[in-house]
């Protein structure tokens, strides 16, 4: 009861508001020995110190008053917020395809939450079209939450239950499917779910926001309308990660969930397909496919469901010098793969040799990716890559590091033995080792330069 | 009966409401009226880096010096108390598409929004914090950072990160005091390049620079004291020397009401002379609106039952129309006729200097519905676009009668139904009250509809940032370098006898430290001083260009070099002149270019009996003045600087009228 009246107070700021009995969201006109301040207390985040109060004045800002200036501080009035997305009754049209939006806690729409400051999610489908109202335009929705987590909490015990409900979504005939999702390990889990969802009639859609959704700038509603269209009506039955191509509002590009990265800690158009190009770009109007080779959408229900993870495997990110000690001990401690990030084209010192060998004996799958992001594990260049092919080392190709710890978590779910695993780790399932490496697959212009200048000024991207 | 004429009914409507310009208007005006106003100022503040950012701050560029673009559409979202703002739902209406240019000198990743907030400039804080305690402001105990929508998309982010510092303040007067709810530190916002149609292009150059605003209680009761205050305000934040100057760098919104009217904010005043006139001019609007909504609810007992009717008119329905509703047919245009019912006299009723009712209409649709102007033309109009025969037959269509108006509005068949409902909803806003709003200001003294005011319900914590405690020892250290009150500084000024006509000059310049440290340091009389300031050094600067190294400090110096040559003040004005343009050249090289010599007194003074021969031999004048003034002209040049010219005229007076 005390947690409700004195919401997120504690210490000498809770002392202060019991002493004079104000409650959170009581009016108060408080005496300090910096003058008199009137207003509305509000809730406090719970990281915050015990020393200030917050309170609402009336033009509408927020200040903070030391409690140890405090004289006096009396209760005026009481008024609590109800702060709720308004809820309209989504409406359902027989002519439009249904689709079916998982939460698992990402920022699509969000709110206030006054425990730590930030914002958590809220939806419904109701709370959805009272927000974005275009959708009804696209597409029926219907929503379910199937765990409220931040995306840096995702894990596969939540990849192998969205695998499910995916299956049994398709099962009930929904059209499309739609993942929110906070953007951290998005791309962790579009892989995830690009393996343990094979062969796919509909697509199925993650998308999530860079900006939350409580900002007039948000990319939250955009990246819906463009994921209810690609997963209502657009013709890719893959699983595809749906963000903002360009930081404008613009258009919204469709990454295979193999091939995409998170490519920046707060650009929009943080999400990137490296290696190739996107599969298509998205519009409230329209997909337009770039790629022409992709898995078509179908009328059946034969998709096949395979969610199995097993958690030990580690990555290990090299650096110069790097000790055996490292490696031997995630041996020791049980992990049964281990995926390097290498430099260049897939280097370590020599220093780690007897590490890996010992690693190899103690059937540990050890396999290599890059630093670089961009570019193929080429281990016959140099006589280290040699070497350490020697000592079991498999090159992974252009696969990308977090696909392949993901890849070789579900490899090792199904099989223990490092044969096979080694088979299923080197089979492409959707591209996340792809033969060739097109010449628009690696982008990475510089500023400064005249030419690409002139196209900044011109394009807004 | 004599026939309805649109200009006769303007007359007679301003006439009713006793309109007076801003020169005949007395006290007992705006006594009558409740002319009542308060204040927004703001000042951006002298700081190297933006206030988020670690951009540089006061770094701007002309309109195509870009080197990228980038589009944004803004959204409603709800207040922290679970609100839209009807600001909000309004700019949402009006779908515009946003686009902002970006030059990489002066703007970042975070101007764009894609980078969050970096810790807040504390010098900035500092200085906004010495301007509360000269506002006499309560100082909050912490800075809680919140964002205020404005969906306008003067901001990309869609809101502005402000933050309170102080609250309940006062200033002083020359008759009284005026109060101040609250002392803000923010960010700026955008320069708008251009807005037609539905995209609007902003520039990011002063986005993100630190900024404060100070909002007065309504305590201005005529347009002469609202101007005061104003200037007070700007002396006020000019008084720490920490503020910028110059074109822009310090704004006023000016909130005005009449008795029984509304808050409307009439926004971005650049100079505080129009504050009179633009204040004057929107509180008779609001009393000539309250007179309309009295002639219509006198006209119609139910306004729940009155409702406009429309219909689309198509070209030739109505034979040939005159431009520009021609023109719209010819531009694809949908062109929609609206009968008013019982509205005649209404859209030709007074509201500004030169402006109708109709204006408000019009206005609007240009802002809410984005129809370019002309978007309309009306039966009542001043100069008729459309001939009295070419409205009879449109009233046919409509079955409109005599007593009823009607609109022609034209726009592109999309923005027709937002058109449509901007007209409607101002209508039954005749009914009720003065609309709250925002409005741009114009030099003559006009305004238009900008926006609908927004209110609380725009504001919303910054889960971006963490609160910024206020500890005492920061307070009190900042408060033991305060300086004198602008109303001190006049006070002490008016002992020193220091001529009033210097002071708008000195305060806004913040040149009274100046006179305070030259006559301490060098004993020069404080009044000498500020008329060196208020009249020699005014005219220097507002005729010639200053050297970019010139500052305060050369004056100060220069002064200091003159009481330790023994030199007299006067040479202080011929010196400054030289020194404005080259601030580095020698003191001793301009006496040289000056031709100075330095001459006692006696020295000066050996020729007079000589000029006063010859002044007599020519007998230009057998007035004694005359021969003082002629002989003064003569020997000026060689005694500025040696001697007191007031000195030397009593000596030579006393020497002519001897001869008398």
């Amino acid at each position: 009861m005390t947690d409700q009246i004195f919401q997120g107070y504690r210490g000498r700021a809770l002392d202060t508001l019991k002493k004079y009995n104000v409650r959170v969201w009581g009016k108060a006109c408080i005496e300090t020995s910096r003058g008199v301040f009137r207003g509305t207390v509000l809730p406090r985040s719970e990281n915050d110190d015990d020393m200030h109060l917050v309170l609402k004045i009336e033009t509408g800002y927020n200040i903070g008053i030391n409690v140890s200036t405090i004289t006096s501080m009396k209760e005026t009035g009481y008024k609590k917020a109800n702060y709720k997305i308004p809820e309209k009754e989504f409406p359902y049209s027989d002519d439009k395809p249904t689709v079916k939006l998982f939460g698992t806690g990402g920022t699509i729409a969000s709110r206030l939450d006054y425990r730590t400051g930030a914002v958590i999610p809220a939806f419904s489908p109701g709370e959805l079209y009272g927000a974005v109202p275009e959708l009804a335009d696209i597409c029926n929705i219907n929503t379910e939450k199937l765990f409220a987590v931040f995306s840096e909490n995702m894990g596969p015990e939540q990849y192998i239950t969205l695998a499910k409900a995916i299956g049994r979504e398709i099962e009930n005939g929904a059209d499309g499917i739609i993942i929110g999702h906070g953007t951290d390990t998005l791309h962790h889990t579009a892989a995830a779910l690009s393996f343990m969802v094979q062969n796919l009639p509909i697509p199925v859609i993650l998308v999530g926001s860079q900006r939350s959704s409580d900002r007039p700038s948000s990319d939250a509603a955009l990246n819906l309308i463009h994921a209810s269209y690609a997963a209502g009506h657009g013709d890719i039955a893959e699983v595809m990660v749906c963000m903002f191509g360009p930081t404008s509002d613009d258009y919204g590009f469709l990454h295979r969930g193999t091939r995409v990265r998170k490519m920046h800690s707060s650009y929009r158009s943080t999400f990137r397909t490296i290696g190739d190009t996107p599969v298509a770009t998205v519009t409230r109007n329209g997909i337009k496919h770039i790629k022409k080779d992709f898995n078509p959408r179908r009328k059946d229900k034969k998709v096949k469901i395979m969610p199995y993870f097993n958690e030990e495997v580690s990555m290990m990110y090299y650096y110069p010098h790097m000790k055996p000690e490292i490696l031997d001990s995630l041996v020791d401690m049980g992990y049964k793969g281990i995926i390097i990030v290498g430099t260049g084209l897939g280097h370590l010192n020599r220093e780690l040799y007897p590490a890996l060998e010992r690693a190899r004996d103690k059937g540990v799958s050890v396999f290599m990716t890059l630093q670089t992001i961009w570019g193929y594990v080429h281990m016959m260049v140099y006589e280290t890559g040699r070497d350490m092919m020697a000592k079991g080392v498999v090159p992974l190709g252009n696969m990308l590091p977090e696909v392949a710890w993901v890849k070789l978590g579900w490899a090792l779910g199904q099989t223990g033995d490092p044969g096979k695993v080694k088979e299923i780790m080197l089979k492409p399932v959707n591209d996340e080792i792809t033969a060739r490496e097109p010449y628009n697959g690696y982008l990475v212009y510089q500023g400064g330069v005249k030419e690409v200048e002139e196209f900044i000024r011109q394009f807004r991207k | 009966m004599k026939r309805f004429s649109p200009k006769r009914n303007y007359e007679s409507s301003r006439k009713l409401i006793a309109y007076v310009s801003l020169h005949e208007a007395t006290e007992e005006d705006y006594r009558r009226i409740g002319f009542k106003s308060g204040l927004e100022v703001h000042q951006q503040l002298a700081t190297e880096s933006k206030l988020f950012c670690r951009c540089p701050a006061g770094i701007y560029h002309e309109d195509n010096e870009y080197d990228a673009e980038v589009i944004r559409h803004m959204r409603p979202t709800l207040s922290e108390l679970g609100e839209y703002d009807g600001t909000a739902l309004m700019e949402f209406k009006t779908r515009k598409e946003i686009i902002y240019r970006i030059n990489n000198e002066n703007a970042c990743t975070y101007e764009v929004d894609d980078t969050p907030p970096f810790p807040l400039d504390r010098k900035a804080l500092d200085i906004a914090l010495e301007i509360s305690l000269l506002c006499k402001l309560n100082i909050v105990g912490e800075v809680h950072i919140t964002r205020k929508q404005y969906l306008d998309g003067s901001i990309p982010t869609g809101f502005q990160r402000s933050a309170i510092l102080g609250v309940e303040g006062e200033i002083e007067l020359s008759n009284k005091k005026v109060r101040i709810i609250q002392l803000s530190i923010e960010e700026d916002s955008c320069r708008e390049i251009s807005d037609i149609g539905h995209t609007r292009v902003y520039k990011t150059d002063r986005l993100g620079m630190p900024l404060i605003e100070t909002v007065t209680y309504p305590d201005m009761l005529t347009p002469w004291e609202l101007a005061e205050a104003a200037e007070y305000i700007r002396f006020l934040n000019r008084s720490t020397g920490k503020v910028r100057t110059g074109i822009g760098s310090g704004r006023e919104d000016v909130n005005v009401s009449c008795e029984g009217g509304s808050r409307v904010e009439v926004k971005g005043v650049a100079h505080n002379s129009w504050i009179p006139a633009l204040s004057h001019n929107e509180a008779f609007r609001q009393y000539a609106l309250l007179h309309i909504r009295d002639i219509l609810n006198e006209r119609i007992k139910d306004p729940s039952g009155w409702k406009m009717s429309s219909r689309e008119i198509s070209p030739g329905e109505t034979g040939l129309l005159s431009e520009p509703v021609k023109r719209a047919f010819d531009n694809n245009m949908s062109v929609y006729a609206l009968r008013l019912p019982l509205c005649k006299q209404i859209l030709s009723h007074f509201t500004q200097p030169g402006k109708i009712f109709a204006d408000e209409l019009s206005d609007r649709l240009k802002v809410i519905a984005c129809i370019e102007k002309p978007n309309m033309s009306h039966s009542e109009e001043l100069e008729p676009l459309i001939t009295k025969s070419q409205w009879k037959k449109i009233s046919s269509v409509l079955e409109a009668g005599d007593d009823d108006a009607m609109i022609l509005l034209w726009g592109p068949p999309e923005d027709i139904p937002t058109a449509l409902e901007t007209v409607e909803e101002r209508m039954q806003l005749a009914f009720k009250e003065v609309p709250n709003e925002t409005r741009k200001s114009f030099p003559d003294g006009t305004t238009m509809f900008e926006r609908v005011l927004p209110g609380k319900d725009r504001m919303y914590p910054d889960t971006d940032s963490a609160p910024i405690p206020l500890h005492d020892d920061q307070i009190e250290e900042i408060r033991s370098k305060l300086p004198e009150s602008v109303s001190d500084r006049i006070k002490k000024m008016k002992q020193w006898g220091i001529p009033e006509d210097t002071y708008r000059y000195i305060l806004s310049k913040n040149l009274y430290p100046l006179i305070v440290s030259i006559s301490e340091d060098f004993g020069f009389d404080p009044r000498d001083i500020g008329i060196f300031l208020g009249h020699r050094f005014k005219n220097i600067e507002g005729t010639m260009k200053a050297h970019k190294n010139f500052s305060y400090e050369i004056i100060h110096n220069l002064l200091g070099f003159i009481r330790a040559q023994d030199l007299r003040i006067e040479i202080a004005g011929p010196m400054l002149k030289v020194l404005y343009l080259h601030p580095k050249m020698r003191y001793e090289s301009i006496l040289t270019t000056l031709n100075f010599k330095k001459k006692e007194i006696d020295e000066i003074l050996a020729p007079i009996e000589f000029l006063y021969e010859k002044f007599k031999q020519e007998r230009i004048s057998e007035d004694s003045d005359c021969a003082v003034n002629w002989i003064m002209g003569q020997i000026r040049k060689q005694a500025t600087g040696n001697v007191s010219l007031g000195d030397l005229r009593k000596i030579v007076e006393k020497r002519i009228k001897a001869d008398d």
